[in-house]
């Protein structure tokens, strides 16, 4: 077994995703974003504030024996930039990508514009897509421009 | 979404030529070149979740001018939809009782959504504060009756925050040649920056005054829209605005001869009943230009 970081702070896993770097404080956004938290039977750990060795701090997040795939990840892109993802089988980093926000973004930014019909009881994942001056409610236009904090409208 | 499903939801979808298609075959039908037999057998939805009896009584009679049949919804509160089914729901059940539908929402965005679910076409009747592609085709059209859709200097008045009449008109200029834009509005009422942006962003040049007399001898069509007593901060403030801004016989000897003028109606006071009978009036063509557009906005959906 290759030796993971020496201040790995979570237990190593067989198989599995871990995603690093992720902004200090948005681990739990992340792990939110992807959906992997109730009723899915999926071990997640996540360790927060840990030191990184590119400097500063970071969160990080491992989900045991599930490999996710880029385009599911790259949502978290959106609050987590700087992520990567690392794909470990036999305890051993078998593939690593970095994150970018996607054209479309899925069932993640609740739309600002109260009277948008995505916030209302319709079974339907809000939809922005993702333009120069920022992000587009498909169904009612509404922009969540670039200056303002995406996290606030997850 | 069915593949090749025709839906007409917002002038922002429709490229310019898709325009001018629609515009064409309303003037067909306009100047009576229609069989009255297009839609023969088919049946149109009208879907009104909220009130709008000239927008659903003109899609009505464009629906019945075509040889097809209407469907209504009947009134809300008799309906499933009050014992609290949901919209994508009303409509997956109506796809199939109908050939296309005419939806008119509360929310932003209805539209598209039902047009996700539905398996006929959908046409977008207005929705919340949002779009309203009927309207903005039939103002089209009233201009082009009396000009070509370009080099056009268009004054747009009255409140062009919530106005959206006014928002989907500038999109669908914005599609045209050399076309400005002048802006009059009062204060806290002018378009939404962001409107700004776009518009700055699809080369319209939109240029703001703060009355009427500065641009009206550049305009080649005013466009009036109604002013709604609880947009302003308080009364006084509304009545000295009405009674600036009204449109005026004497006022508009400072046009161009050709210049017309649009109003979407219902108005209330912002143009004095002596300008209707004036030759720039426009307004009441316009509305009966509702008929002829949603004709070819129908065929378009449902011919074969
Ligand atoms: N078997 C494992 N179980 C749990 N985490 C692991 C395992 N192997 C590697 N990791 C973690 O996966 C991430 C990527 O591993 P890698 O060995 O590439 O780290 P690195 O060299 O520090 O790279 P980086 O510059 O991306 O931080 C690190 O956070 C590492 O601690
Ligand atoms: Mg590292
Ligand atoms: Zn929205």
């Amino acid at each position: 077994m290759t030796k993971p970081e020496k201040t790995l702070v979570i237990s190593p896993i067989q198989r599995g995703t871990v995603i690093d770097h992720i902004t200090p404080g948005e681990g739990l956004t992340v792990i939110n974003i992807l959906g992997i938290t109730r009723g899915t039977g999926v071990t997640v750990t996540v360790a927060c504030n840990v030191e990184s060795s590119r400097g500063g701090r970071k969160d990080l997040v491992k989900i045991a024996d599930r490999e996710l795939l880029k385009e599911e990840v790259d949502k978290i892109a959106l609050v987590a930039p700087d992520a990567t993802i690392s794909i470990i089988r036999d305890y051993r980093v078998v593939d690593k990508k970095t994150v970018s926000v996607p054209q479309e973004i899925v069932g993640v930014i609740t739309c600002p514009n109260p009277n948008c019909i995505t916030n209302t009881k319709e079974p339907v994942p809000t939809r922005f897509a993702a333009q120069t001056r920022g992000f587009r409610c498909r169904y009612c236009d509404t922009v969540i421009s670039l200056d303002k904090d995406i996290g606030n409208y997850i | 979404m069915t593949v090749n499903q025709r839906n007409i939801l917002s002038v922002r979808d429709m490229d310019r030529e898709e325009i001018d298609r629609l515009l064409s075959a309303a003037a067909e039908f306009d100047h009576g070149k229609g069989t009255g037999h297009e839609l023969d057998g088919k049946i149109l939805a009208v879907l009104f979740f909220e009130p709008s009896t000239r927008t659903r009584m003109s899609f009505s009679s464009a629906m019945m001018r075509l040889g097809g049949k209407i469907l209504n919804l009947g009134s809300v509160e008799a309906t499933s939809i009050a014992k609290g089914e949901t919209l994508s729901d009303t409509i997956r059940v109506v796809s199939g009782y109908a050939d296309a539908i005419v939806l008119r929402h509360p929310k932003e965005g209805a539209a598209r959504l039902a047009s996700e679910v539905a398996s006929v076409p959908v046409i977008n009747g207005g929705d919340g504060a949002g779009q309203h592609p009927s309207q903005t085709l039939l103002d089209l059209y009233t201009i082009r009756e009396s000009m070509p859709l370009r080099n056009i200097d268009i004054g747009l008045q009255g409140d062009l925050r919530y106005g959206r009449t006014v928002h989907s008109l500038a999109f669908a200029l914005s599609k045209y040649d050399n076309i400005r834009i002048h802006s009059i509005a009062p204060e806290g009422l002018d378009f939404p920056s962001s409107l700004k942006a776009d518009l700055s962003e699809l080369g319209v040049e939109l240029i703001c005054h703060d009355t009427i007399e500065e641009c009206l001898p550049e305009l080649d069509v005013l466009y009036v829209t109604r002013l709604q007593r609880e947009r302003f901060p308080d009364p006084v403030a509304f009545d000295n605005y009405a009674s600036t801004y009204r449109i005026t016989p004497e006022l508009l000897e400072a046009a161009k001869p050709n210049m017309i003028v649009l109003h979407p109606l219902p108005r209330v006071d912002e143009i004095d009943p002596r300008v209707d009978t004036l030759p720039c009036a426009k307004y009441f063509d316009q509305a009966h230009n509702g008929v002829p557009v949603r004709m070819a906005m129908l065929n378009e959906v449902m011919k074969q």
